[in-house]
């Protein structure tokens, strides 16, 4: 049922026989496939491309009856750092490089053990970055936005998750009945709830737990929320890596004279975690997209941004230049991540599926 | 029981404090927060328990499949919130499979274009947020023609961007008589088709398979024409503000279903995909030695077995597909999250509760679904070792 | 990398330091330092003063507002928030702080706004709120006045032929979720015995542009969106609003309960708005009027006499730097949803009460 390949000898008539037209339905499929592709194609070429406005202060200025790109270039500066002060935009950059070094230990696999820490330090830089640390003027986080902050509580979430989740996948393997009993529930009962109750929960439930007086503020609860609602999804990740490490591997630590501790640390882990690396991509890819839904809660990640920007009168009734983008900007991010990871399964030759996503 | 084989089963002194540890702390945790919950709602004045459920909510849910009035009770509002859920997972789950079966047979095809096709499909769809299709679909269904000038033919159907009217049946007194009849009739013909194939495959001989379909249609003919006719059929026609009679379909539960279809259905596709690919070579190429043509090879010898690589990942696509249901806010689809966590909640300010319950219901799904996961498991895995 | 970091932000430090107000359109940057951390914002529910102190303390206003709601409040191509609602957050910057911009703009959900109120994460609340009796005893707040009379109405094409809403029995009507709007309908239809399909929709926006796809035959709202969806329409004379409006939904400011000092400046802040109009004290004429008006009343406004500002626990000419900053009520109004604006919307019953079609905005004397 596979793809036939074509041999070195064979001709571009031979591989068009073989792959377009090798039975009567074949064809028909072939002719079909191809006036689809060709129409949506060039539909969309001439919408987006041909026919569209670029630049200009309000829809007015949009007058080819294309798409009016012309929103997105006006209010470039919302949809990349949210309201972020003009003054201090080079924070967002420096912040953008902080997560870049965050996630070097996962991207560059040949780098000593210490650099883990790289991760964690990454994120908190950032976050130190952005809001100022009371070094840097304050910036609070109602100015945070756009697709800075798309990345920001993506990379957060995972990064904060994964030890969670790790610590969760050991609970869930352990032999300890009140230990796995807790690992295994919170698990399930987190993947058992769409995120988005969940999110309510952190908007409107989460600060009548807290301390009369004590105000988190809105983003911070959103973000623990996600990192724990990730880190269910992370256990699960690691979960199927610690499953894959040989048994041997165990045992040969053992018979070395490690300890259950260093067993652990040194060699099932590092190893458990090489293996998960596409799984725990993956399970980044879908908490990415789930980035979306903070517009639900009133937090300004890009798609609230263009919400909001169809809110003013210069842009009323734009829903479709909007949406196209937005969804262009995840699938930019997804798709090449998507293929990373999926080089990543090949180098290492062990297929994790990607169908497991956080929901 | 011994003491030492507590001590032994909680791992020990070391295992016993650690465990002891976690839940001395897990307590402290429900104390501290519980008291924290309990000085706030009284600082506010906010009202606690469950008795709103009982009071009358007072506001409209256009689509109930159940009987709702605004004087029924937030009960009644959960309840038909949790049915317009299961409502379009249900739908969502049917019609993701078919296209996730034909993506993922597509994308394993010999025909370049429709690998192509199935590829750019399944790329985008899971790769671009949800809640964003969803909107893309929504304002897509708002395209269709305003009411005056529906697509659609009188008393059949129409198709507008108020939703699709289609034909409805109606029941009467004797309908349950042919509605028992014919599921009896087709649970039967599936046997009948079972049991044939099984002595195909077993005997060499034996009756079409097909006989046993052949028998499920002709009993459920039967049942209807027996049992006289039982049922009209209620066809939309156009009239006043719009359309009356037969079955509408909202514009948000169809852009919902089309974009939970297509969302899982591009998952649904790699599962097939890999599930095929699961399946040796030596398979289909045996297959098409003995005679088989490629539709028949692929029905007959791979999908059954790829089915056993695909069925519990897809287990939990289905769950996705039911839990991402929730999304219906975003459009104002009437579902459990909408009408309870949205309107109820801010109804009633009893944020705790209505988010509890709605929290506990799709649990309830969801540990449903595992249990389920659990036996097919157990029972293809002995299926696997007695072949 | 740490260090890397310290050294960067010492730089940062200084230069940001070096050129204050640099940001001259976008939100100005914060003072070092003055803003408190997150946890210690929250004043303590009910204590008398706490919320002033705290605000001044911070150097700043935390303004709860809608996050996009045409002519309410929405930020514009350049990230600054304009609208009705957001002008007077600004105005109460001014009389606090002298300074229409000390103010951070919270964008709320409607579920999370009251929240957001009691918990101090906002000082105060302008995001179109109804005043209901059961939101101002049930959740430990307070309202601070009326800024604008709103009330539920219909909209309806011309081509239907509809003149009023017992006319719509059986009609789709697009209406938002979550509201009181919804209520309102439903109870309005079943008190006569109307029957209608809802077209729910979860914002305004999407409601909107269900109407204008004609995917229901109605739109109920607020008669102020109303009026806003309508101009956005392609053909706005094809459409009437219909003369029933069948609620009353008085939008207010929203405060904690317990601090009827804060709750004081509030209202008072809105009060000032009202009185300038009534005396005809406008942006443009404000100095003038401070230096030579006679008139008493103007004088004790404007903190020339009397010393009215300092019983607030502002200072005295809290009123001129309001009215210097953003105008009086009519102005607001006109500059975000009246005829100078995309909204045209007539002043009707948010008109002074002294005026020759009077309407409700009335506010206490200054003495």
């Amino acid at each position: 049922m596979s793809a036939a390949r074509p041999a070195p000898t064979t001709t571009a008539w031979q591989w068009a026989r073989l792959n377009l037209f090798g039975s009567i339905a074949d064809s028909v499929l072939t002719v079909v496939a191809a006036v689809l592709f060709a129409w949506f194609v060039w539909n969309a070429f001439d919408w987006a491309i041909l026919r569209a406005d670029w630049f200009g202060e309000t829809k007015e200025a949009c007058k080819s009856g294309g798409a009016c790109w012309a929103m997105i270039t006006a209010r470039w500066q919302q949809v990349v750092a949210g309201y972020y002060p003009e003054a201090h935009l080079w924070r967002v950059a420096l912040a953008m490089v902080c997560l870049a070094i965050a996630v070097l230990p996962v991207i560059k696999r040949d780098m000593p053990a210490w650099a883990a820490l790289l991760a964690p330090a990454g994120v908190i830089a950032s976050i130190a970055v952005l809001g100022g640390a009371n070094i840097l003027p304050s910036v609070p986080t109602d100015y945070w936005g756009g697709i800075m902050l798309n990345v920001l509580v993506g990379l957060t979430g995972a990064i904060f998750a994964l030890p969670i989740g790790i610590l969760l996948a050991f609970g869930r393997r352990s032999d300890l009945p009140i230990i796995k009993g807790f690992s295994i529930g919170f698990i399930e009962i987190v993947r058992g709830v769409p995120l988005i109750t969940l999110l309510f929960m952190s908007s409107v439930v989460l600060p009548l737990f807290l301390p009369t007086g004590m105000n988190l503020d809105k983003l911070m609860r959103a973000l623990a929320v996600v990192t724990l609602f990730s880190s269910a999804y992370m256990a699960e990740a690691v979960r199927g890596g610690l499953a894959a490490v040989p048994k041997g591997q165990r045992e040969a630590s053992h018979s070395l004279g490690l300890g259950l501790l260093q067993t652990t640390g040194l060699v099932v882990l590092p190893q458990a975690i090489r293996i998960s690396i596409p799984a725990i991509v993956n399970t980044f890819i879908g908490l990415f997209k789930d980035t979306s839904l903070l517009y639900v809660i009133a937090i300004l990640e890009v798609t609230g941004v263009i919400r909001q920007a169809l809110s003013d009168f210069a842009w009323l009734g734009l829903e479709n230049e909007g949406y196209v983008f937005v969804a262009f900007v995840f699938w930019v991010a997804c798709f090449s991540m998507s293929r990373w990871s999926a080089s990543l399964e090949q180098q290492s030759g062990k297929t994790v599926k990607r169908v497991e996503e956080p929901a | 029981m011994a003491r030492g084989g507590f001590m032994q089963r909680m791992g020990g002194v070391r295992g016993l404090a650690a465990q002891g540890a976690l839940v001395l702390g897990l307590v402290l945790l429900a104390v501290w927060l519980n008291h924290n919950a309990g000085t706030n709602i009284a600082a506010r004045g906010i009202a606690t328990g469950y008795d709103f459920m009982g009071r009358e909510a007072g506001f409209n849910i256009d689509q109930h499949l159940v009987d709702y009035e605004p004087t029924d009770t937030y009960t009644r509002v959960f309840l038909v919130g949790a049915l317009n859920t299961i409502l379009v997972a249900v739908m969502g789950i049917v019609t993701s499979t078919i296209i996730g079966l034909t993506a993922g047979v597509m994308r394993v095809s010999k025909n370049y274009l429709g690998r192509l096709l199935a590829t750019t499909y399944v790329e985008i769809a899971r790769n671009t947020p949800l809640p964003v299709q969803i909107l893309v679909w929504y304002n897509l269904a708002l395209l269709a023609p305003p009411p005056r000038t529906a697509w659609g033919a009188d008393g059949l159907f129409f198709l507008t961007n108020r939703g699709v009217y289609l034909p409805q049946f109606n029941l009467n007194g004797l309908a349950d008589f042919a509605i028992w009849g014919g599921i009896a009739a087709i649970v039967a013909g599936l046997f009948l088709s079972s049991h044939f194939r099984k002595q195909r495959t077993e005997h060499g001989t034996g009756a079409s398979p097909n006989w046993g379909w052949a028998f499920a249609i002709g009993g459920f003919v039967l049942a209807y024409l027996l049992t006289g006719n039982p049922t009209g059929i209620d066809v939309p026609h156009k009239s006043g503000f719009g359309f009356t009679g037969g079955f509408t379909m909202s514009p948000a539960l169809m852009a919902l279903w089309a974009a939970l279809s297509f969302y899982t259905g591009s998952f649904i596709a790699e599962i097939v995909r890999g599930g095929l690919q699961a399946v040796a070579k030596g398979q289909g190429e045996a297959a098409r030695a003995v005679g088989l043509n490629d539709a028949q090879a692929l029905r007959l010898v791979i999908l059954p077995q790829a089915m056993r690589v695909i069925v519990p990942p897809l287990a939990s696509q289905y769950l996705n597909l039911t839990k991402n249901s929730s999304l219906a806010v975003i459009i104002g689809y009437p579902d459990l999250v909408a009408v309870f966590a949205g309107t109820s909640l801010n109804q009633t300010g009893q944020a705790i509760e209505t988010l509890a319950l709605v929290m506990l219901f799709y649990l309830a799904c969801s540990l449903s679904v595992s249990a389920f996961m659990n036996w097919y498991n157990a029972r293809s895995a002995v299926w696997a070792v007695s072949r | 990398m740490y260090k890397r970091i310290a050294a960067v932000a010492l730089v940062a430090t200084l230069t940001a330091c070096g050129n204050p107000g640099s940001a001259v359109d976008g939100p100005p940057p914060e003072v070092v330092g003055v803003e408190g951390a997150p946890s210690t914002n929250g004043p303590v529910m009910g204590a008398q003063g706490a919320t002033l102190r705290t605000v001044k303390a911070r150097g700043r206003l935390v303004c709860g507002v809608n996050q996009g709601l045409i002519g309410f409040a929405y930020p514009d191509n350049r990230g600054r928030w304009r609208g009705f609602d957001v002008d007077f957050c600004r105005a109460m910057a001014a009389a606090l702080f002298n300074n229409p911009d000390a103010v951070r703009f919270q964008p709320l959900s409607s579920k999370e706004r009251f929240t957001a109120v009691v918990s101090g994460e906002v000082d105060v609340l302008w995001r179109n709120t109804t005043w209901t009796l059961s939101r101002d005893t049930g959740n430990a707040l307070d309202f601070a006045g009326v800024n604008y009379y709103d009330g539920q109405g219909f909209m309806v094409p011309k081509s239907l032929g509809v003149k009023s809403v017992a006319e719509l029995n059986g009609a789709r009507i697009c209406v938002q979720t979550g509201t009181t709007t919804e209520l309102t309908l439903a109870d309005y239809f079943r008190a006569r015995g109307l029957k209608y399909e809802g077209v729910v929709v979860d914002t305004e926006d999407q409601a909107r542009s269900n109407y204008a796809r004609e995917a229901c035959d109605a739109l109920t709202t607020d008669v102020s969106q109303l009026a806003a969806a309508r101009s956005t329409l392609s053909n706005p004379a094809d459409h009437i609003i219909l003369p029933e409006v069948v609620s009353k939904e008085p939008l207010g400011p929203v405060v904690r309960q317990g601090d009827s000092q804060w709750r004081d400046i509030v209202a008072w802040t809105l009060y000032a708005t009202i009185l300038a109009e009534e005396l005809g004290i406008t942006k443009a004429n404000v100095d003038q009027m401070r230096a030579n008006s006679k008139d008493p009343e103007t004088r004790r406004l404007l903190g020339v006499e009397g010393g009215m500002g300092a019983m607030l626990g502002l200072t005295n000419d809290w009123a001129y730097r309001v009215i210097k900053a953003e105008g009086n009520y009519g102005e607001i109004f006109e500059r975000n949803i009246g005829r100078s604006s995309p909204m045209k919307l007539e002043r009707g019953i948010n008109a002074l009460w002294s005026t020759d079609k009077p309407g409700l905005m009335y506010a206490p004397p200054v003495r």
